[in-house]
């Protein structure tokens, strides 16, 4: 028996079947009916042009971007059963991670430098998409989509700034939220609902932490979901004319 | 190239299939209708590999990343204890550098929000929409010339009034000095850039020559936009000390 033969076996189980539906061989059906009847690939078309694959238009800065988020939130995950958020627990949890979880450093470094790059590279795709002139209709909302994920790519990095409850992240979050009270009228208001009282404090965090793992997840996951379908509704990547 | 018709209907006649059908396609607004003869590969599993190899890049460049620097983990937070400077993240340096030239009112508010209104109307505006070159139309020429300088002097203007007014005499000259001309650097630079490009020709047998004179508006608004995003942030980030004055950055403080 071959690899390829007993994969073929495999994806012709009867349980094989019962999981993924489509069967068995490679036609151009059973590869369509791979992408159709998958709740998460039918987001796309079946058939993309080939020249909205190659590097030049996009840079992959999209996928790229995308890419750190899903290792945002595998490396989150993990991280979240190793902390508490509470005053002072919140770094004393950091702490474990550098000397007693296993490879608890390098966890806590993959998670900090995937967040740093994530919210790079959504600035650099952006900047991609205008350039190319990929904002023009049809895709005008889908634009409209990214500027808010650009946002969420942002409030999530600053959350989660704050949670390893250090000198650097408490002043910073310090700095940015007193920036909420300068406008006008419910400026106060504001930062009071975001914090828990008038002060960086314990309240804070917890808000923080709430923002951070559950609210503004959910939300980019739901807004990135809306993303890929437009792309597929707006007639798929734009490619330029080609001169002929 | 400006009688060339705005919009063009087309007939689909087959009544026995479609009922009537018009379809208006504006010119250069619709990409989508002009390469539908292209080649075409299979999502599964052609694409939906290259995304694999290209989360692969990713991981295996952030995996590298993280084995070779360690994440910042100073003291426990101390409220008794502000550090001088108080810095935010990095992506937000350049809006706290503003901070440092207006009131947070300006700063924090006023120029993010009319940041994220502009970045959100973009594509529903024609003129960036159909892209044309800034230097399309002669009769504008004098307009585009004369609108450079006056911006210039205006962003100069914005960044240095407030420095004359409440103008903080405890710093050195040095930090004075560059507080008041390196704001102005982008700007210089795109408009530049801008005025350049009004003495190439969009034929010119030179590819830099034809690609800069054909830009339009949008184009420079944003390139602009983006110039100054990244000096901003980088001062922000490498060149602001105590009392948010000058350094360099490999002088500790
Ligand atoms: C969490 C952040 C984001 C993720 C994960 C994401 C993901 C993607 C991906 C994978 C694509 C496919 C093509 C490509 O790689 O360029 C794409 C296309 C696109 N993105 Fe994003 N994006 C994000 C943020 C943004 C932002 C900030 C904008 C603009 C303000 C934007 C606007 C667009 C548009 C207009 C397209 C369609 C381009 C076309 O049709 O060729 N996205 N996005």
């Amino acid at each position: 028996m071959t690899i390829k033969t007993g994969f073929e076996r495999i994806r012709n189980s009867a349980l094989w079947r019962s999981i993924f539906r489509s069967g068995e061989g490679s036609s151009n059906l059973h590869r369509a009916q791979a992408v159709q009847q998958n709740l998460l690939l039918h987001l796309f078309s079946v058939k993309i042009r080939s020249r909205a694959l190659e590097f030049k238009p996009t840079w992959f800065l999209g996928a790229l971007t995308l890419s750190t988020f899903f290792i945002l939130v595998v490396t989150g995950i993990l991280l979240m059963f190793y902390y508490h958020p509470s005053v002072p627990q919140a770094y004393a949890d950091m702490k474990d991670l550098q000397f007693v979880v296993a490879s608890g450093v390098f966890l806590r470094n993959l998670h900090r430098w995937a967040a740093h790059a994530m919210v790079f590279l959504a600035f650099a795709h952006m900047f991609k998409v205008f350039y190319r002139g990929a904002y023009r209709p049809p895709r005008q909302f889908n634009w409209v989509i990214g500027v808010f994920l650009l946002l969420l790519t942002l409030l999530l990095s600053y959350t989660g700034y704050l949670l390893p409850w250090d000198q650097l992240s408490y002043w910073a979050v310090t700095v940015g939220s007193n920036i909420a009270k300068a406008v006008p009228l419910m400026g106060d208001k504001m930062r009071f609902l975001l914090l828990g009282g008038h002060e960086v404090n314990a309240n804070a965090l917890l808000r923080f932490y709430v923002l951070h793992c559950v609210i503004l997840p959910l939300a980019a996951v739901a807004l990135i979901g809306v993303h890929f379908w437009r792309i597929r509704k707006d007639g798929g990547l734009y490619v330029p004319e080609k001169k002929s | 190239m400006s009688d060339e018709p705005k919009e063009r209907a087309e007939l689909q006649s087959d009544v026995r299939k479609n009922p009537r059908r018009i379809a208006f396609i504006t010119r250069r607004t619709s990409p989508q209708v002009r390469t539908q003869d292209d080649a075409r590969v299979m999502t599964y599993p052609t694409a939906l590999l290259k995304f694999i190899v290209v989360l692969q890049v990713a991981f295996l460049a952030l995996v590298w990343w993280s084995l070779t620097v360690n994440a910042p983990l100073e003291g426990i937070a101390d409220p008794m204890h502000t550090p001088n400077p108080a810095k935010a993240p990095w992506y937000f340096l350049g809006l706290q550098d503003l901070l440092h030239y207006f009131p947070p009112m300006v700063a924090g508010v006023l120029i993010p929000g009319l940041v994220v209104a502009a970045l959100i109307v973009i594509p529903y505006f024609n003129i960036n929409i159909e892209g044309r070159s800034i230097w399309a139309k002669p009769a504008h020429r004098p307009w585009v010339m004369a609108a450079v300088p006056l911006f210039t002097v205006l962003i100069f203007l914005l960044f240095a009034i407030p420095q004359f007014t409440h103008g903080d005499g405890a710093l050195p000259a040095v930090d004075r000095f560059l507080d008041l001309f390196v704001p102005i650097v982008p700007t210089l630079l795109v408009g530049g850039a801008l005025l350049l490009s009004s003495r190439y020709s969009p034929q010119s047998p030179k590819p830099f020559q034809r690609w800069l004179a054909g830009k339009p508006l949008s184009f420079w608004i944003m390139t602009w936009f983006m110039v100054e995003l990244i000096v901003l942030t980088a001062v922000g980030t490498f060149f602001r000390g105590p009392g948010w004055s000058w350094v360099l950055p490999w002088r500790s403080y």
